[in-house]
């Protein structure tokens, strides 16, 4: 790991278009030393398993505004595992009800930023968890 | 007058960046005056040109504001039943929202409408949804605003179609589209083809409803979502007038004259942010305006030069910390509306951080703006903040700078190639990181959030419950449709909207025929798409 930039794939599942945070969230990691790829909206589960997989993305972030995040992280986990890529660090922001949030994690999802979370803390989470998984 | 000039230990600046000073006086107001065409000091009488304050001579006092709460989801049914009980409450217009599938051209059982149908707003995929949703409700009286956009020729279509068999007289139905696919490049995000035939299809439905439909408004264009996506409130006008610019200069170009449909667009702003700020934004923005349809475009028609808006929302500046102070906000940009003389109001209810707004928080926003009208007497005059040193200071400054980014913006190439090259939304979104910046830094207060907190659990929300059946149900609906419909004619009418889209014809007449035959949302949109292609988004930063 070391020398080597962690890798984040930023991506907007499903055809939520709010895209104001998954942007500022990007540029957060950017200045924070992160290589990130962002994915654009409208993807797939299917484009976003692939895309983790090809760039090797140590990080995969995922943006849902619309509540539609239950259907996408169950089709998106599939997928991961599929792929053999379950392991990678998974974190999910957007608006995202509290009662939500376990079944979230009981998917794999590592952590969950709603709505309102400081750009730190979401940097500070993904330095602490890359470094723990590659000690 | 021996006026204190000396600025103040730090200048204090509004959110467009213009530094407010301690105290105005008179001598304030004449050096900040821009020079007016027609001469007089630009704030007249309302009605009058340059109209900025107000585009009627008694606006409220006359007839208050429309309440036009945004609503739908679920079915067309759900959303029917919903539509009632608004009526019932005393909303005077309704506010359509579509689910996502829908506004991006997606029938329901497409793949990429999974656990989407019916979430976000109505799902509609043929006519049939559209004549269940406006069952029994009498749409010459209550007007109807569809927040449609990406696939908006299709709800165009759909809705007129839907009038006209019910027996209603196109030529004299009232209403409004959203359809400004401009803005959705830079904010929303509900795009489907290229940025040209985007633009196409609004000239389209714009030169369409002009000879069919000539009271219908066929474009709201909106600052408010460019607002929303980190635009500063001078940026979110300037920003609208160059993109309402850009598909008036289009219109033109088919022959039609300025006063032939220029009285029919409508403007979609936002109202978060300091209230006199926002005031005057508006004040200048309606000026600014009327200036420009009257001066570059040679209107006459004076409805032509009349910045007819809604003003509403404000979902950026509510909080999800200590949701029931949003209730509180809402009654500061209610009023902030009502001081700015809007044609129309919608409301974010206090709820719209976590769900799909109840029933209950519905209502708590309609009273809010039922009490302005009611018992606060804030519709017997019209524009009382006229006259204000510091507002008809401000109000020059808005609009200088609404002009200054305006000419910014053609000397970059024009509204439509920031945003075909991403220029505009690069420069928005590093807006929205720096305010994130000074909100989590403290420099910018915000209750609740950085300033005022309490630690509480989770607060009592009623979240919008979500049924998988909704799907099923649906898409048993489209099922039937597609079964009972004249396969061939369906056929023949999306052959014909391919065509119109490669031709240089208006597609509209085809969309209404493929409409009319059940042909669905998404079928229509991929004999577009066929032509058109599709929309590849920039992502520079």
């Amino acid at each position: 790991m070391a020398g080597k930039k962690v890798r984040i794939l930023v991506a907007k599942p499903g055809l939520d278009g709010h895209d104001v945070g998954a942007k500022v969230v990007v540029r957060a990691l950017v200045d924070a030393g992160f290589e990130v790829i962002y994915t654009g909206l409208r993807q797939e589960p299917e484009r976003i398993a692939v895309a983790a997989l090809e760039e090797g993305v140590d990080v995969i972030a995922l943006s849902i505004l619309s509540g539609s995040h239950i259907p996408i992280c169950q089709r998106l986990k599939e997928l991961l595992v599929r792929h053999g890529i379950q392991d990678r660090l998974w974190i999910v922001g957007g608006n995202i009800p509290a009662e939500d949030r376990p079944k979230l994690r009981a998917l794999g999802v590592d952590g969950v930023f709603p709505t309102g979370s400081k750009l730190a803390d979401i940097v500070a989470f993904i330095k602490e968890r890359v470094h723990e998984r590659a000690a | 007058m021996n006026v204190q000039r000396k600025p103040g230990p730090s200048a204090v600046r509004n959110e467009s960046g213009l530094e407010i000073k301690p105290v105005y006086t008179a001598d304030d107001v004449a050096a900040s005056r821009l020079a007016e065409p027609e001469g007089g000091d630009g704030i007249g009488l309302p009605g009058e040109y340059p109209f900025t304050r107000g585009i009627h001579p008694l606006m409220y006092r006359k007839q208050p504001w429309t309440m036009r709460q945004y609503t739908g989801f679920g079915n067309a049914e759900d959303t029917n039943r919903r539509f009632k009980y608004l009526i019932a409450t005393g909303n005077t217009g309704l506010n359509v929202a579509f689910d996502l599938p829908t506004q991006c051209g997606l029938d329901s059982d497409d793949k990429m409408a999974l656990g989407e149908v019916g979430r976000v707003g109505m799902a509609i995929d043929t006519l049939k949804d559209m004549e269940i949703a406006f069952d029994g409700i009498d749409i010459e009286k209550i007007t109807v605003s569809l927040t449609i956009n990406g696939s908006a020729a299709i709800l165009i279509a759909m809705y007129l179609a839907m009038a006209e068999k019910r027996g209603f007289d196109p030529k004299k139905l009232r209403g409004t589209a959203q359809n400004d696919i401009l803005k959705e490049f830079v904010g929303r995000g509900t795009w489907i083809f290229p940025v040209e035939p985007s633009i196409r299809l609004v000239a389209d439905t714009i030169e369409y409803c002009a000879r069919e439909a000539p009271l219908y408004s066929p474009v709201s264009v909106c600052g408010y979502h460019i607002r929303e996506s980190g635009a500063n409130p001078a940026e979110e006008m300037a920003y609208a007038f160059a993109i309402a610019k850009a598909y008036i200069d289009l219109v033109l170009k088919r022959g039609l004259k300025i006063d032939e449909f220029a009285y029919r667009l409508s403007f979609n702003f936002n109202i978060f942010g300091q209230l006199f700020e926002q005031v005057c934004k508006f004040r200048a923005g309606r000026r600014h305006w009327a200036k420009i349809v009257k001066e570059d475009y040679g209107a006459t028609d004076p409805r032509s030069m009349w910045l007819r808006m809604i003003a509403g929302g404000g979902g950026s500046g509510l909080t999800i910390e200590q949701p029931e102070n949003n209730i509180v906000r809402g009654a500061y940009y209610a009023l902030i509306s009502a001081l700015s003389g809007a044609q129309t109001v919608a409301l974010c209810c206090y709820d719209e951080a976590y769900t799909i707004p109840s029933e209950y928080a519905q209502r708590v926003s309609l009273r809010t703006m039922q009490i302005l009208v009611e018992e606060m007497g804030l519709t017997e005059t019209v524009d009382p903040l006229a006259g204000s040193y510091y507002v008809e200071t401000m109000t020059n400054e808005m609009e200088r700078e609404i002009a200054r980014i305006m000419a910014d913006v053609g000397r970059r190439g024009g509204i439509v190639s920031m945003i075909a090259n991403g220029e505009l939304q690069a420069h928005v979104s590093r807006q929205a990181y720096l305010h994130q910046q000074r909100l989590e830094s403290g420099e910018f207060r915000k209750v609740g959030v950085n300033c005022h907190r309490v630690e509480e659990g989770a607060p009592k929300v009623e979240m919008h419950p979500f049924k998988s059946e909704d799907t099923e149900r649906q898409v048993r609906r489209l099922n039937e449709v597609r079964a009972s419909r004249d396969a061939g004619a369906v056929a023949a009418a999306l052959a014909a909207v391919s065509e119109a889209a490669r031709s240089r014809r208006n597609t509209m007449p085809a969309i209404v025929e493929a409409v009319k035959a059940y042909a669905t949302v998404g079928e229509i949109t991929r004999a577009l798409e066929q032509v058109f292609g599709r929309y590849q988004e920039p992502t520079r930063f």
